[in-house]
């Protein structure tokens, strides 16, 4: 992804390493979960989708049954008065619903159910006394009925607008979760805002965890290389040391040979050091792992016979290799990896 | 995502907008309710021809909106029609709104507005 640009604001550490590892463990769960919630309300939702569609057209028959049983009272009453004596008596519903909760993982389904309220008389009861009395009954009973089956709709319905909102709810966790490759350039847009920097939560955490990694590394890299340096400094000043004491005790030993040792170790007292520092750089190296038989084999050969291998060394490339591979080759190094 | 129980605790009742026929069917299963005397409330409506649109798209606003009591509200389809705008623009989950055929207009799943969002989730 965007390397560097998309990564959460954290300081290197071993303490946050650990951090972001449990925090993508979370993310990777509550994916899992939260896609498998979506799935089974999406199951549900396909499922209240059919019913609905089924409930619809049952309805229309029902509607129209009952449509039928009112124009059969209208008949046997005989005038039209029936409706004005039925919207004008009405006082207090006797037909009622009430709401139960339905838990489908997690989300509550409304689902209304029909009751009828005990202690309420029926306000019609007076309604088709003189005629048509026994089809107002009927009429009352398939209405009573057809309303049944428009709560049942109803609750239908109502789960079906609950759902869709859930559904989508969710979906956006899941997606805000994981993990389409977004695009690069959105998710830079995003990355620092508002609202939208919920595409990326588990590749920003693989970022910031990938970084952390790197950054400990390179650091491990740069301790080792100091520990290294401050070994070979010690080492030196040691044999440095070292040979001070030797030159003293060789001074007071013997005072002819001293002023000789004075003139010409002024001079050679430099490559000495020089050689023996490089030795103990070279010891150095060897203690930590570094350095294989075949640099010390070419140590070997520096002792022996310098010369030469200094003219091969300043020869040069002759067929266009580099003088210092040449002269590494010279002296019996063939391959080298990653060490220039 | 619950919904709090406020929102369909005290909903009891059932609202009717419709012609004559439907609303005389559906008071007669006793649906029928008249909130106590200081304002009186009826929670149905009947829409004959001379019948402003204002009224029903009051009548609507109010058993949708500012009614607490009602769980339900079933409208007739030709009824629906004429405020389609805001029946399509309803969204909550209560009260629920039906639209019922009545005597004259067979129902037409064509124009419900909650057939019109199944059939665009499943792209028909």
């Amino acid at each position: 992804m965007s390397g560097a640009g998309d990564r959460e604001p954290v300081f290197p550490t071993r303490q946050s390493l650990g951090a972001m590892k449990s925090k993508l463990k979370g993310a990777q769960t509550g994916h899992d979960l939260l896609k498998r919630k979506s799935e089974a309300l999406t199951k549900r939702f396909r499922d209240i989708t059919r019913r609905i569609d089924d409930a619809k057209r049952k309805m229309g028959r029902v509607m129209q049954i009952a449509a039928f049983s009112l124009a059969e009272v209208t008949y046997a009453v005989g005038n039209n008065t029936i409706a004005y004596q039925i919207t004008e008596s009405v006082r207090q519903a006797k037909f009622r619903v009430r709401t139960r909760q339905e838990n489908v993982s997690g989300v509550f389904l409304p689902q209304f159910e029909s009751w009828q309220k005990e202690d309420v008389g029926s306000d019609f009861g007076m309604t088709g006394l003189g005629k048509g009395g026994q089809q107002v009954a009927k009429c009352r009973e398939t209405y009573t009925r057809a309303v049944e089956t428009l709560i049942e709709l109803a609750s239908l319905q109502t789960a079906f607008v609950v759902l869709d909102e859930v559904i989508k709810v969710v979906n956006r966790r899941v997606n805000a979760m994981y993990a389409r490759p977004a695009p690069l350039s959105s998710t830079r847009f995003y990355a620092n805002g508002n609202g939208c920097s919920e595409h990326v939560i588990i590749p920003r955490t693989e970022n910031t965890i990938k970084y952390i990694n790197s950054e400990l590394d390179e650091m491990d890299r740069e301790e080792f290389f100091r520990l290294k340096k401050v070994k070979g400094v010690k080492e030196r000043a040691a044999a440095t040391e070292e040979e001070e004491k030797k030159k003293n005790a060789r001074r007071t030993s013997d005072k002819e040979n001293e002023r000789q040792e004075v003139n010409g170790g002024g001079e050679g007292g430099g490559n000495v050091l020089g050689d023996e520092g490089d030795e103990d750089d070279l010891d150095a190296f060897e203690a930590e792992g570094f350095v294989s038989q075949f640099f010390l084999r070419a140590k070997d050969r520096w002792d022996q016979e310098p010369e030469r291998l200094l003219r091969r060394f300043k020869a040069g490339s002759g067929n266009g290799e580099a003088p210092w591979k040449r002269f590494m080759s010279g002296v019996g190094v063939k391959r080298f990896v990653g060490f220039a | 995502m619950a919904l709090p129980q406020s929102a369909y605790k005290d909903r009891e009742f059932l609202a009717v907008i419709g012609d004559e026929d439907s609303v005389t069917g559906i008071l007669l299963a006793g649906v029928g309710h008249v909130t106590d005397p200081p304002d009186s409330q009826k929670n149905y409506l009947v829409v004959d021809a001379k019948t402003e649109l204002s009224t029903i798209e009051g009548a609507f606003d109010a058993f949708t909106k500012r009614r607490k009591d009602i769980a339900i509200v079933l409208i007739n389809q030709h009824i629906a029609d004429k405020i389609r705008p805001r029946v399509d623009g309803y969204a909550e989950a209560f009260p629920a709104v039906l639209e019922i055929p009545s005597k004259d207009h067979p129902y037409d799943p064509e124009k419900d507005s909650v057939m019109k969002r199944v059939r665009k989730l499943f792209g028909e």
